[in-house]
């Protein structure tokens, strides 16, 4: 079943997500991506994520088509203009990809080559635009196409904003998405599912699939780095503990995990699984949840 | 206003140590507001100059003057022709279009940049300024509470926040307020949210080099 009919059906959507490295080794993800390969709807791969170079999301969503998973390829208007992106998402089809997560991306003075030149041309919800006119058969300035796409689009939200403008904000964009023809949403890491359930009822109503993000929280340090350096990411101190306390640190990471999957059955469409080269472990929280 | 920057003296120094003769142009415009490049700076630099020579044991002779407005040719023409054979290179304290301004001026004429050109931004106290506009073509201010999001987002994004902001300040640096939050607080308080919910766009980039022509002035010359 594709990402496209996973939804449509109406089950609980369990995608996960590699990052292709730095070089063109891509063994080590291949081997991830065939663990499991039969527990997820698909599979996304990220694109330059934090700004740092590396093997593009193209050819390896192109890689996992071959291995009959169903990718999403995530897109960045970071390092792009609105002819490389619209060309980028044509090629993408013509290799066989289906879905596209339209993302704004990372500034690259995040990444390794800080003063590259931002383009920022097109963003999330503009990109979004030009994704349902070229799936529409016509170019982002009206000139048709000779064989038009059929791309399956989704975006991003965050719904941990830390503050009222923020998370107005990011509601207000999630719309203007929702409105550009996003039909699924993957949301930023969650920890606290109180905050997601008030967030769930805030956009109650809004007309499109939402899978919860799951980090896995690998180390006390990795808690504590996101804490401090990633916009909207709060681990509760008590999951911190959790982990400092644990002797099998693995097994305390996995069972976190499972009680954020199982209390997010309740709240949204489905789970968004962001392993970090953990992707092992997803069949075993699967299985715990009952997925 | 423009806001430039001195270059380190090292740089110049050695742009201009093979001339004896030293024109040190200052300009009074932007430059002398935002403390660059104005009488007190061409002052201060020409000592330097000197100093560095003399400790070198090499001659050197330094002129000192500013233009009203280097980036004028009204301003720049006589003051240079009345310098004429006084000097052998042209040290310009003005933004990158004044250098410009003279090297075109007199293409026979070896001119070199003090300053090293910013952006064009205001001042936020005494010493600190910053970016405020693009110069892109095509302002929307009015719909921005007057806050420009494509000079101070530092995506320039024109559809909403990126997401990326930690306590409302900007990603790629803890100093900078998020643009989309500063518009989401100034649009609030001039109850105008609503104007964040209008239709995408997408900006139409100018190409550069620009150019303004202004019929109306170019026929009131000719009569």
């Amino acid at each position: 079943m594709s990402l496209r009919e996973a939804c449509e059906s109406g089950k609980f959507v369990v995608t996960a997500e590699v990052a292709p490295g730095k070089g063109t080794d891509v063994e080590h993800l291949l081997k991830d991506a065939a663990i499991i390969k039969d527990r997820v709807d698909a599979i996304n791969v990220t694109d330059l994520q934090s700004s740092v170079m590396r093997l593009g999301s193209m050819a390896f969503c192109h890689l996992l088509t071959d291995m009959g998973i169903d990718p999403v390829f995530q897109v960045t208007c970071r390092d792009r203009n609105c002819l490389a992106l619209q060309s980028d998402l044509l090629s993408a089809w013509a290799l066989g990809i289906r879905n596209v997560l339209a993302l704004t991306g990372d500034h690259p003075k995040l990444g390794d080559h800080p003063t590259a030149r931002p383009v920022f041309e097109l963003d999330s919800v503009t990109l979004l635009d030009v994704i349902g006119k070229l799936n529409s058969g016509v170019d982002m300035v009206g000139n048709e196409l000779k064989g038009a796409p059929d791309l399956f689009p989704g975006a991003v939200v965050n719904p941990g904003a830390d503050n009222e403008a923020a998370m107005d904000l990011q509601i207000m964009k999630m719309e203007k998405k929702i409105e550009a023809g996003a039909k699924f949403f993957q949301t930023q890491g969650v920890y606290d599912l109180d905050a997601f359930e008030k967030f769930m009822k805030r956009i109650e109503g809004f007309k499109a699939k939402v899978f919860g993000g799951i980090i896995l929280l690998k180390s006390v340090g990795m808690a504590r780095f996101m804490n401090k350096n990633v916009a909207g990411v709060f681990v509760p101190e008590p999951l911190i503990q959790e982990i400092k306390d644990a002797e099998d640190k693995v097994q305390a990471s996995m069972n976190i995990a499972v009680r954020l999957v199982k209390g997010m059955k309740d709240l949204c469409d489905g789970v968004h699984m962001m392993t970090l080269g953990w992707e092992s472990k997803i069949p075993g929280i699967l299985d715990e949840v009952g997925l | 206003m423009i806001v430039a920057e001195r270059k380190p003296m090292e740089e110049i120094l050695a742009e201009i140590e093979d001339f004896q003769k030293i024109l040190v142009l200052g300009c009074k415009g932007c430059t002398t507001v935002c403390c660059s490049g104005g009488p007190k700076e061409v002052e201060t630099l020409s000592t330097l100059i000197r100093m560095d020579r003399k400790q070198k044991g090499k001659e050197v002779e330094t002129l000192e003057a500013s233009t009203e407005l280097q980036c004028e040719p009204e301003s720049v023409k006589p003051m240079l022709e009345n310098l004429a054979n006084q000097y052998d290179v042209v040290l310009s304290m003005a933004c990158g279009a004044g250098v410009q301004t003279v090297a075109k001026l007199f293409p026979d004429q070896r001119v070199f940049p003090a300053l090293n050109t910013n952006f064009t931004g205001m001042a936020e106290e005494h010493g600190v300024w910053t970016e405020a506009c693009l110069a892109c073509g095509d302002c929307i201010l009015g719909k921005t509470a007057g806050i420009c999001p494509v000079t101070r987002c530092a995506k320039g994004l024109l559809n909403g926040a990126c997401g990326g902001a930690s306590e409302g300040k900007c990603e790629v640096s803890k100093d900078r307020p998020c643009a989309w939050q500063e518009i989401y607080h100034g649009l609030k308080r001039l109850n105008l949210l609503h104007y964040l919910k209008e239709k995408p766009q997408v900006k139409a980039w100018p190409i550069h080099p620009g150019k303004v022509v202004r019929e109306d002035l170019r026929q009131e010359k000719a009569t």
